[in-house]
């Protein structure tokens, strides 16, 4: 955001925070407050269930609420702390869980209406780390249909609104996440990220988005949409507060064969590092393939600026030549489709979900095909076809073998550029948030929405977005992606930090302070 | 619909047959292939099942590593190489009782490949080539309801239980068997047979074909006698005993030859075996081929197993099946055909174990292919589940040998042991069998029995040993079978000499 | 590269299990048709000497103990999995008539 848009702006802006409004707080102030005994759980968690019943009939973040869930479990946290017993550092907090999770009696549709009414039997392993932390998990959020999509718009019970301008999408699949956040419905949420989920709707809501190196955090309990790719992570209005969510939720995990079996890279310390030391005499890499032709001006605007300001904090600046990123998009729509023909291949309507046509007259092979016809979306069903066209004998070296040689020339790609720079930058989305509808049957264009993102999933590398101002143009929030080489969290929230201190100190004030009233 | 056979022996005059044997061995791991669900068998309906095993949206799975060095070392007894670096794919098809609708197999990857296995069939050897060996998983079990006969075939539905799904499965593929074709269909029982023993030898399996532990399918074709070309071949799923093999084989080698002597071609299908007659019905034949779309499981990291590890799991595998049965027909001094009954009545593990435990092994021998055998033949069970152990006949044995028991008291205390009254010694005691060896007792017997027959005494004095027949058979009725008959017959003449 | 027509639909359907009606039909194969053409980009790169990548990070050899159940495995309770299901009956999964198997 930009000095000359953040006035413009701040005439919409009724709510400006009063200091004591517990739905403006830092989620680490919350905690704080909480630990201290200044103010309990539960008020905290009525106070966003409040918010939550007085604005989410425009926002439609939420698909579920579980109000009764969300204060026993404040309830727990203040009997904790009554008793003198420790509380972990996100105690209390009230967090918006993304659908795609797995909550033991609490409905999981992941948006889709093959599995309306679903109580899971068990706890996705996110699920108990939030709860064995303390955190509130005030409900479940919207997000496309099994994650498949850019803007919320393929949830089967109906778009979520961008908070910033509700005739806009606010990114996807985890629109729902991202604008709990920005509608102050919620202090931290969850997203998942297989292409830019988590990162692309932060971009377009104002919002922190982190997508940790793949088999950070558990894929136990995440319904899978694709499986080399999925990664769950931790969505926020800070970096620290996203930093002190990754904290919790990630870490090794017996039950995911997948998960990194070493210590979680000290992704708080990094965050509370980069805000106060900044980036001198990191180097931090441009990659010349995102931007140009199909990007706002004004995004490439509010990048430029932001990279600027890496600079004069000391940062080095280099060009870095990937290739191969221009094939990223087109592997990705060959792997994810692939994988989750295979994964979705289990809603067949007998063991879970909806059942359709079971009359006597109709074979299990008959039920299941017009269970999933009724079931899925048309984005689902594009996709599942596409990763069956994909992985046909006769097709399959043209197509999902030639993807994942690709793929292997992206992930050369990125350690010749890590061999220059420590950490990559990049836009996170090459427009802000469009308009509902606009991109609805036209899937190409909604795919070009995840064109920077994807390299990172497809390397397993982690990734984030952090606000970098407002286009001019239509003052929408523009993202900043950080990556960094796997395992290498830590680095990228150390820039993170220190680049929304930076700009936290030129606008005077945190972005979603314009966000208009709801 | 009954199909036209051709005679055997006019089949094999015109066509020479090509098998492919398919075997799948479920391991006997105490957890499953990719969650830690028990495997107990015969347990309650959906009661050993978790998030993974059900396919739950979100479940994952994580490799049972014990079930890996079971499919090592089974390639290692089958003489494979074993792979160094090697992935879990998927197969892609959807059937009720697997619940991801897909199978987490092994596709262009096997952990082994390259290996063959020795059969000995009427005194000749054959080597059975191996394809390869690979790890997957079971499926549930359906039970049909409504149907008029208990199939499918009719079925109103069908109650699904998920136990099974998930238990480690080796699949063990041969390559094309091309033997004279009157000896095929008892190569493929040999070939069965001794995959059986050679699992059961390493441990890994109990391989109760019964149980569905080890299950066969027999893919067969014909081709015209002086044809290079294989023909077109069926598939015939679960063929179940080892008897069944063979008739499978037969009967497939039969109804190809009818149908490509009358001028017709095989359609490649699957086909059901059917046990009350030794026959096989077409299976559904696909309207589209099957394109499973295998693909790496991007929810499992390649197995890699370390050179020093499959080493050290090469130095675990124990004597093979032939070899020990070599070294115990020269130990025991037995013919070929003995030693084959033996193993035909599944009695060679059960003799082993009794002589480790100190029988001789004539002794053992007598045992269970005598007496154990005929009562496990009267059961209708397999004599490894009469409910009599090794030890047990191993004490009988020690029991007889120390003169305590005669041999028609040992069968006495082998009924016992088999009626559940104890071990031997509990029944010896309860019955009250223990031979009279107190000579004092049997004198008092045989001074009886002298005083009531007289005349037949006489005889005896007189030099006619044969009438001493008399006399015991009144010293055994009186002691009840308890004295030892020879030991009185040396009294008696004693006595009256 | 080929192009996706209806009769392919029709086939990746059946395939995928998906009753689809015949406007969808028409509807599909046009844009998976677009959507085929524009991923076949993947093609232009050189990959002869190229390994593919099935797995973003380079575990190998992960493997469970074989150990039933230890602390951590979700335990399910079985009334509550079948209250989930469509039908159930006798402890079991009641499913429709499965075709084509004896
Ligand atoms: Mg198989
Ligand atoms: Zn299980």
């Amino acid at each position: 955001m930009g000095a000359d848009s953040s006035s413009a702006k701040s005439a919409k802006s009724d709510a400006a925070p009063a200091s004591g409004d517990l739905l403006r707080k830092s989620a680490a102030d919350l905690a704080g407050l909480i630990a201290s005994g200044e103010v309990s759980a539960v008020e905290v968690t009525t106070a966003h269930l409040d918010r939550i019943a007085k604005v989410d009939e425009k926002v439609h973040a939420f698909l579920h609420v579980d109000a009764d869930g969300a204060l026993a479990a404040a309830r727990a946290v203040d009997a904790d702390r009554a008793a003198g017993r420790p509380l972990g550092p996100l105690a209390g907090v009230p967090l918006a869980l993304k659908d795609v999770f797995t909550t033991r009696g609490v409905p999981t549709t992941c948006g889709s209406k093959i599995l309306e009414g679903w109580l899971p039997p068990y706890d996705a392993t996110v699920t108990r780390k939030l709860r064995e932390a303390g955190v509130v998990v005030l409900g479940k959020t919207n997000m496309d249909e099994f994650a498949m999509g850019s803007s919320t718009e393929n949830s089967a019970y109906g778009p979520t609104r961008n908070p910033w301008d509700l005739e806009r999408i606010p990114g996807g699949s985890g629109g729902g996440s991202a604008a709990s956040l920005a509608a102050f419905e919620a202090a931290l949420a969850i997203g998942t990220d297989t292409g830019g989920s988590i990162r692309q709707p932060g971009a377009v809501t104002g919002t922190v988005g982190v997508k940790p190196t793949y088999g950070g955090v558990s894929r136990f309990g995440l319904v899978a949409f694709s499986s080399s790719l999925d990664q769950g992570g931790p969505c926020a209005r800070s970096v620290l507060d996203a930093a002190l969510l990754h904290e919790v939720i990630a870490g090794h995990d017996p039950l995911d064969s997948t998960s990194i079996n070493e210590p979680v890279p000290a992704v708080v310390d990094a965050a509370r590092r980069g805000a106060a030391e900044g980036v001198r005499g990191l180097r931090i890499g441009v990659v010349k393939q995102f931007g140009g032709e199909g990007y706002a001006p004004g995004v490439l605007q509010r990048f430029r600026e932001a990279v600027d300001v890496l600079a004069g904090l000391g940062a080095e600046i280099v060009e870095i030549d990937a290739p191969s990123f221009d094939y990223a998009l087109p592997a990705y729509y060959l792997i994810a489709p692939s994988e989750c023909s295979s994964n979705l291949a289990r809603f067949d309507a007998m063991r879970y979900g909806l059942r359709i046509g079971d009359d006597g007259t109709h074979s299990a092979e008959e039920v299941t095909a017009l269970t999933r016809e009724a079931g899925f979306g048309p984005e689902v069903k594009r996709r599942i076809m596409l990763g069956t066209y994909a992985l046909s004998s006769g097709y399959y070296d043209a197509y999902y073998g030639q993807a994942q040689k690709v793929r292997t020339l992206i992930i050369r790609d990125f350690e010749a550029a890590y061999t220059k720079a420590d950490v990559l930058v990049a836009p996170t989305t090459p427009t802000t948030a469009f308009k509902i509808g606009e991109r609805a049957d036209d899937p190409m264009a909604m795919y070009l929405a995840d064109l920077c993102t994807i390299p990172s999933n497809l390397a397993g590398h982690p990734a984030m977005s952090v606000p970098c101002g407002l286009a001019p143009e239509d003052g929408l929030p523009v993202g900043f992606q950080i990556l960094a080489p796997a395992l290498k969290d830590d680095r990228m929230y150390h820039v993170g930090a220190a680049l929304e201190a930076a700009l936290l100190d030129r606008w005077g004030h945190p972005i979603l302070e314009e966000v208009p009233a709801l | 619909m009954t199909d036209d056979l051709l005679d055997f022996d006019e089949a094999l005059q015109r066509y020479d047959p090509v098998m492919g044997l398919e075997v799948h061995v479920e391991l006997g791991t105490d957890t499953k292939m990719f969650c830690s669900c028990p495997t107990v068998f015969g347990a309650e309906p959906n009661t050993q099942v978790c998030p993974t095993c059900l396919g739950l949206p979100g479940a994952l799975p994580v490799v049972n590593g014990v079930a890996v060095e079971g499919a090592i070392r089974i390639g290692l007894a089958l003489n494979c190489e074993i792979a160094e670096w090697c992935r879990f794919a998927r197969k892609n098809y959807f059937y009720p009782d697997m619940p991801k609708n897909f199978q987490t197999s092994q596709y262009d990857e096997p952990i082994a490949y390259n290996g063959y296995l020795d059969v000995e069939v009427e005194g000749q050897s054959f080597r059975v080539a191996i394809e390869r060996a690979h790890m997957e998983e079971d499926t549930g079990k359906s039970t049909h309801v409504g149907g008029a006969d208990g199939r499918i075939h009719g079925a109103d539905y069908s109650l699904v239980d998920y136990n099974r799904a998930g238990i480690p499965l080796i699949e063990i593929v041969t390559k094309p068997i091309e033997v004279p074709g009157h000896l095929a269909p008892v190569v493929a029982r040999a070939y069965v047979s001794e995959l059986r023993d050679l699992i059961r030898a390493l441990g890994v399996s109990e391989a109760r074909m019964e149980r569905g532990q080890m299950r066969c399918d027999v893919n067969l074709s014909l081709k015209p006698k002086g044809v290079a070309k294989l023909g077109t071949r069926s598939e015939t799923k679960n063929v179940n005993s080892l008897r069944s093999v063979e008739r499978a084989a037969r009967f497939e080698i039969q109804r190809h030859a009818a149908v490509l002597s009358s001028g017709g071609s095989i359609v490649q299908e699957t086909r059901h075996f059917h046990e009350h007659d030794g026959s096989t019905t077409s299976g559904r034949r696909k309207e589209e081929a099957e394109d499973y779309r295998y693909f790496p499981e991007p929810d499992l990291v390649p197995v890699a197993p370390s050179r020093e590890l499959v080493e050290k799991l090469g130095t675990t595998l124990p004597e093979m099946p032939s070899v020990r049965r070599r070294r115990l027909v020269a130990e025991w001094g037995l013919s070929e055909t003995d030693m084959q009954s033996v193993i035909n009545a599944g009695a060679l593990d059960l003799i082993i174990a009794t002589t480790d435990l100190g029988a001789p092994a004539d002794q053992a021998r007598k045992w269970w292919t005598g007496e154990l055998a005929r009562a496990a033949n009267e059961r209708g069970t397999e004599l490894g589940d009469l409910p009599v152990t090794p030890a047990q006949v191993a004490r009988i044995v020690e029991l007889t040998a120390a003169g305590e028991l005669t041999d028609k008291l040992a069968r006495q205390v082998v009924e016992g042991v088999l009626a559940g009254e104890g071990e031997p010694d509990e029944v010896v005691a309860a019955r009250g069998l223990k031979v009279v060896s107190d000579d004092t007792a049997l004198l008092v017997a045989i001074d009886e029995a002298i005083a009531a027959n007289a005349a037949v005494a006489e005889k005896i004095r007189g030099g006619n040993h044969a009438a001493a027949g008399v006399l015991i058979g009144a010293v055994m009725k009186a002691t009840r079978g308890q004295a030892d008959a020879a030991r009185v017959r040396q009294l008696v003449i004693e006595r009256l000499s | 590269m080929p192009s996706i027509t209806r009769e392919e639909v029709a086939h990746l359907a059946r395939l995928s299990r998906l009753e689809l009606s015949d406007a969808e039909l028409d509807h599909f194969a046009g844009q998976l048709d677009a959507i085929v053409g524009a991923v076949a980009r993947v093609s232009e790169l050189p990959t002869a000497d190229v390994p593919p990548t099935s797995h973003a990070l380079p575990l190998t050899n992960v493997y469970r103990p074989d150990v039933v159940r230890p602390a951590g495995t979700p335990v399910l309770d079985r009334a509550e999995v079948l209250a989930q299901a469509p039908a159930a009956e006798d402890n079991r999964f009641r499913v429709p008539r499965i075709l084509g198997e004896e």
